[in-house]
C-alpha cells in the first residue's frame, strides 16, 4: 500500500536519513524500530508532510506522491500521533479533535455537533470520561494522548502514523490502545507503530523495519517471532543485555527524605513514606493514581498539607526555589511541556537547575559550565555529542536523557523521578538504570514513578503500590512480582 | 544557533548598509556630515537606552507599554524646582529612582498580582503620564543654569561625539554582559521560553519577573537624565510613543514577542534602522505620514523574514 524508496533527510550538520526504505501493507500494523536518534521520527514527519524529503519516492496505492505539507497528508489518507503532543491547550477537547477540520457551517463552527462527534470518539477509545468541553491544558498527560489518538481516529485515514503513543499510557491503557488498533486493520488501515518497548512490538506487530543512523538495516521481519537478541543488535550493533543493575551492596544510610499524612484533596490522601540515603524507592500505579502528584507535592509544586521533611528539616509548603536549594530535584513527566527550554541549547538546559553552582556573583564560568555539559553528554552518550546545540534538534529520547542529566548537578540529596526512561531506547535505558544506581550508591536518594512495572520492579529497593490515591502496599521490591503488583493497582487487592 | 544568529544579524546590517547607500546618493552633502551622523546617534541614544530594558521584559515574555510615560515622569521629578535645588548629581539620581520605582510598581502587578503585563503596563502609561502633568502643571521645567552639568552630556564632546552617545554604548556593552554572561540572563530565557520548566527547575519565576520590569524602569530612568541633558528640559510630553519604537526596534531585532528568544544587539541594529529611515526622510524633506508607513512596511517585512528563518531551524 505504503512504499517509501531511498528517503533522503538532510538538517544541518546531520544526515538524519540516509536512504530509508518503508513498505507497508495494507490492515497490517508496521513496527518501526531504532535506536534514539535512529531517524524513526524524521521519517514519519516525511509522511506526516512536516518534512520535505532531499531524495526518495513515495507511493502509495501504486501511485507517486509527495505530501507537501500536513494537510496534504491528511488529505491523502495520513493521520498521525506525533511523539510530541502537538494539542492546543487553551481549547477544548472537542476543539482540538476536530481543529481543521472543524464540524461548520458558513464559517460558523458547531459546536454541539463537535462535542457529540468528540464524545462519540472518545467513547470508542474507551474514554467515555473525558469531557468534550474541556480544557486540554488542564488534563493529565494520559489523557492529552488519548485526546490525540482521537484526533487521528477522527479523520478517515488509511494509514495512521503512531510515534511513542504508548510512552505516556499506563498497562491497562496500552491495551485499550491495542483494541482499536486491531479494529482499524480489521478493517483495512494500516499502522506504523513506532514503541522503544519490545513486549509490545511482539503484542500487536506484523512486520518489523529496523533503522540504524538514518539507514534501514532491516525490512520486514516478522514481529512475533524474530529473537530479541537479533532485534537488539540489529538496532545498536552491539549486544544490550536487558538488565538491571544489582542492588545496591550498602545498606541505605539515614533518612533524607519523610513525608507525613501528605494530601492533595482530589490527588491523593494520607500518604506517609520515607527515603533514606542510598535507596531507590518506587512508585507503582495506573494513570491517575496520584503518583505525579504526590511528587510534585514533595517538591512544592503542588499545594497539599502534611509534612514533608527533607534531610531533617521541615520544609514549608509552597516552595520549588527552597526545595531545589536544599537538595531536590525533580525529572518531570512531560519533557516538553515541562522541563525543556526548546531554543536553547543543550547546554542551557543541562544546567538550568544548578546555574548558581557555576555563577560567582551570578557571572557564569562558561568554560567550566561547557566542560561539565560535556562531561553529562558523554556520560549518558546523548546524541549527537554536541552540548551547543539547540534541544529541539536532539531526538525524543536524547532530550529525555538532556532532562534527567540536569539533576545530576549540583549534589542532590534527594532526586524525584517522573518516568526518566520514556522513550528512551533499549540499550540506553539499560545505560540510564545503571546512572540512577551509581547515584544512589553515592548516597542520594531517588523516589521513583514509572508506568513500567518491571522498571519499578527491577530499579527500585523498596516499592509502595497506589491505587486511587492511597497507598495500598509498602514493602521490598524483591518480595513482589509484575502479576502481583498489576493485580493490586486494577484490583485494588491489597497483598 | 550562534551561526543562525549571526545570519539573521547579517539581513539587518544588510538593510542597514541599503539605508546608508540610499543615503550617500539622494543626499550626499548632508547625509554623511558629522553634524547628522552626530544627531543621529544622539536621538538612538534615548530611546536605545529604553530598547535595551525592553528586549530584557520581551525575552522574559513580557511587554512595557508604559516606559516612555515613565521616562517623562522621571524627567519632570528630577527637574522640579525642589529637586533642582540639591544640584545635578540628586537629580540623576532621582530621575533613576524614580524610574526603578515605576518599574518596580509594574513587577510588582504583573508578577504578584498577576495582572497581564499588557494591562499592567497600560495603566502605567496612563498613570505614569497624569501624575507627570500632575506635578509639572503641564508646564516645561527648564534645567537651571546651576544645573548645566546634566546639560553637558549633551554638549560635551569626546572625539566630536556627545557624552551621552558613550551613556547609551555603556548601557548596551552592559546590558549584553546581563543577558549573555550572567545567572540573571539565563534566567531571563529560561522565564520567557518556558516559564513552567524555569518554575520547576528551581528558579523564582515571580521574582524574577519583577526584577525585568524594575531593569526596564532603570532603563527609562536613565533615558529621562538623556533627554533632559538633549533638550535642556523635563517634561511630561517627552517620550510620547517611545514604547513603540521600543518594541519594534525589539522586534525587527528578531526577539519573538512570545519570549524566550532575542538579542541586545539585534535590537540596537532595529534601532538604527528606524533611526536611519527617519533622518533620511527628514533630510529629503518627505513628510512624517510617509515616514510612519514606512516604518509599518519596515516591521512587517522584517517579522516575515524571521518567520522563514524560524522555519528553517525547526
Ligand atoms: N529539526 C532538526 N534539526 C536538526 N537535526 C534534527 C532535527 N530533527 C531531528 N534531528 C536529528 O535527526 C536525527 C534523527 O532524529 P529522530 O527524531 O528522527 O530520531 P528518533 O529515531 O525518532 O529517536 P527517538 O527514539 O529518540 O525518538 C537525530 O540525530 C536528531 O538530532
Ligand atoms: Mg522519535
Amino acid at each position: 500500500m505504503l512504499v517509501m524508496r531511498g528517503i533522503v533527510k538532510q538538517f544541518p550538520g546531520v544526515r538524519a536519513l540516509d536512504g530509508v526504505d518503508l513498505d507497508v501493507r495494507a490492515g497490517e500494523v508496521h513496527c518501526l524500530l531504532g535506536q534514539n536518534g535512529a531517524g524513526k521520527s524524521t521519517l514519519i514527519k516525511v509522511l506526516a508532510g512536516v518534512h520535505r524529503p532531499d531524495e526518495g519516492t513515495i507511493e502509495f496505492n501504486g501511485a507517486p506522491v509527495s505530501p507537501g505539507s500536513p494537510n496534504d497528508a491528511i488529505r491523502l489518507g495520513f493521520a498521525t500521533i506525533y511523539q510530541e503532543l502537538d494539542l492546543v491547550d487553551g481549547l477544548s477537547v472537542a476543539e482540538n479533535i476536530f481543529l481543521g477540520h472543524e464540524h461548520a457551517r458558513l464559517g460558523f463552527v458547531r459546536r454541539a455537533a463537535g462535542n457529540r462527534g468528540a464524545r462519540e470518539v472518545l467513547a470508542r477509545l474507551g474514554h467515555p470520561e473525558i469531557r468534550p468541553s474541556a480544557e486540554v491544558g488542564r488534563l493529565s498527560p494520559a489523557a492529552k494522548q488519548v485526546v490525540s489518538m482521537a484526533r487521528a481516529l477522527s479523520h478517515d485515514a488509511r494509514l495512521i502514523i503512531m510515534d511513542e503513543p504508548s510512552a505516556a499510557l499506563a498497562h491497562d491503557e496500552v491495551a485499550n490502545l491495542f483494541r482499536i488498533i486491531r479494529e482499524l486493520t480489521a478493517q483495512g488501515v494500516a499502522v506504523v507503530y513506532i514503541s522503544h518497548r519490545l513486549e509490545e512490538i511482539r503484542e500487536i506487530g506484523d512486520r518489523v523495519t529496523v533503522l540504524k543512523d538514518g539507514r534501514t538495516v532491516a525490512v520486514g521481519l516478522p514481529a512475533r517471532d524474530t529473537p530479541t537478541s537479533q532485534i537488539v543488535s540489529l538496532m545498536t550493533g552491539r549486544n544490550v543485555e536487558y538488565v538491571f543493575p544489582p542492588r545496591a551492596s550498602r545498606r541505605p544510610g539515614d533518612e533524607v527524605l519523610r513525608v507525613e499524612d501528605l494530601t492533595s484533596p482530589g490527588a491523593f490522601a494520607g500518604v506517609t513514606l520515607s527515603v533514606r540515603a542510598g535507596e531507590i524507592v518506587g512508585l507503582a500505579g495506573l494513570v491517575g493514581s496520584g503518583r505525579s502528584e504526590i511528587l510534585e507535592a514533595v517538591y512544592g509544586a503542588r499545594p497539599a498539607t502534611g509534612q514533608v521533611v527533607l534531610a531533617g528539616e521541615r520544609l514549608r509548603r509552597g516552595g520549588v526555589v527552597r526545595a531545589v536549594r536544599r537538595g531536590m530535584g525533580l525529572a518531570p513527566e512531560e519533557r516538553k511541556a515541562q522541563a525543556l527550554l526548546l531554543d536553547q541549547s543543550v547546554t542551557a538546559n543541562i544546567t538550568l537547575g544548578s546555574l548558581p553552582e557555576f555563577a560567582r556573583f551570578g557571572w557564569i564560568d562558561r568554560a567550566r559550565e561547557r566542560a561539565e555539559a560535556t562531561r553529562l553528554v558523554e556520560a549518558l552518550d546523548i546524541r549527537p555529542p554536541a552540548p551547543e546545540r539547540p534541544i529541539k534538534t536532539l531526538s525524543g529520547g536524547n532530550q529525555q536523557k538532556a532532562v534527567l542529566a540536569r539533576w545530576l548537578l549540583g549534589g542532590r540529596k534527594l532526586l524525584l523521578l517522573d518516568e526518566p526512561t520514556r522513550g528512551v531506547d533499549v540499550g540506553a535505558r539499560a545505560d540510564l538504570y545503571a546512572v540512577i544506581r551509581g547515584l544512589a550508591e553515592q548516597g542520594i536518594g531517588v523516589l521513583l514513578v514509572s508506568s513500567e512495572v518491571p522498571e519499578v520492579l527491577g530499579l527500585a529497593d523498596r516499592v509502595l503500590v497506589l491505587r486511587e490515591g492511597s497507598v495500598i502496599h509498602q514493602g521490598a521490591a524483591e518480595d513482589l512480582d509484575e502479576h502481583r503488583v498489576l493485580d493490586m493497582i486494577m484490583e485494588g487487592r491489597a497483598a | 544557533m550562534s551561526r543562525l544568529g549571526q545570519m539573521r544579524h547579517l539581513g539587518l546590517f544588510v538593510a542597514i548598509g541599503l539605508l546608508v547607500i540610499v543615503g550617500l546618493i539622494t543626499k550626499p552633502d548632508n547625509f554623511a556630515t558629522t553634524s547628522n551622523v552626530v544627531s543621529m546617534l544622539s536621538l538612538a541614544a534615548t530611546i536605545g537606552v529604553i530598547t535595551v530594558g525592553a528586549t530584557f521584559v520581551i525575552i522574559g515574555g513580557g511587554i512595557d507599554l508604559s516606559v516612555g510615560a515613565i521616562m517623562a515622569l522621571a524627567s519632570v521629578w528630577a527637574t522640579t524646582l525642589a529637586t533642582q535645588e540639591f544640584g545635578p548629581f540628586v537629580m540623576a539620581v532621582c530621575a533613576i529612582l524614580v524610574g526603578t520605582g515605576a518599574g518596580l510598581v509594574n513587577g510588582l502587578l504583573v508578577a504578584y498580582g498577576r495582572l497581564v503585563p499588557f494591562i499592567a503596563t497600560l495603566a502605567m502609561l496612563v498613570a505614569a503620564r497624569g501624575l507627570a502633568q500632575r506635578m509639572s502643571d503641564r508646564k516645561t521645567q527648564l534645567i537651571q543654569t546651576g544645573n548645566s552639568a546634566i546639560v553637558e552630556l549633551s554638549t560635551t564632546r569626546l572625539l566630536g561625539i556627545p557624552l551621552l552617545v558613550y551613556v547609551f554604548a555603556l548601557v548596551v556593552v552592559l546590558g549584553w554582559i546581563l543577558l549573555n554572561r550572567t545567572t540573571f540572563g539565563r534566567r531571563t530565557y529560561a522565564v520567557g521560553g518556558n516559564p513552567e520548566a524555569a518554575r520547576l527547575a528551581g528558579i523564582d519565576v515571580r521574582r524574577h519577573t519583577m526584577l525585568l520590569y524594575a531593569l526596564s524602569g532603570l532603563c527609562c530612568g536613565i533615558a529621562a537624565i538623556l533627554i533632559m541633558a538633549r533638550t535642556t528640559t523635563g517634561s511630561s510630553t517627552h517620550g510620547d510613543l517611545y514604547e513603540l519604537d521600543a518594541i519594534a526596534a525589539v522586534i525587527i531585532g528578531g526577539t519573538l514577542l512570545t519570549g524566550g528568544r532575542g538579542t541586545i544587539i539585534g535590537s540596537i541594529l532595529g534601532l538604527l534602522i528606524f533611526t536611519l529611515i527617519t533622518n533620511l526622510f527628514i533630510l529629503n524633506g518627505l513628510n512624517t505620514s510617509d515616514q510612519l508607513i514606512a516604518k509599518g512596511l519596515i516591521i512587517v517585512v522584517a517579522v516575515l523574514l524571521q518567520r522563514r528563518n524560524l522555519k528553517e531551524i525547526r
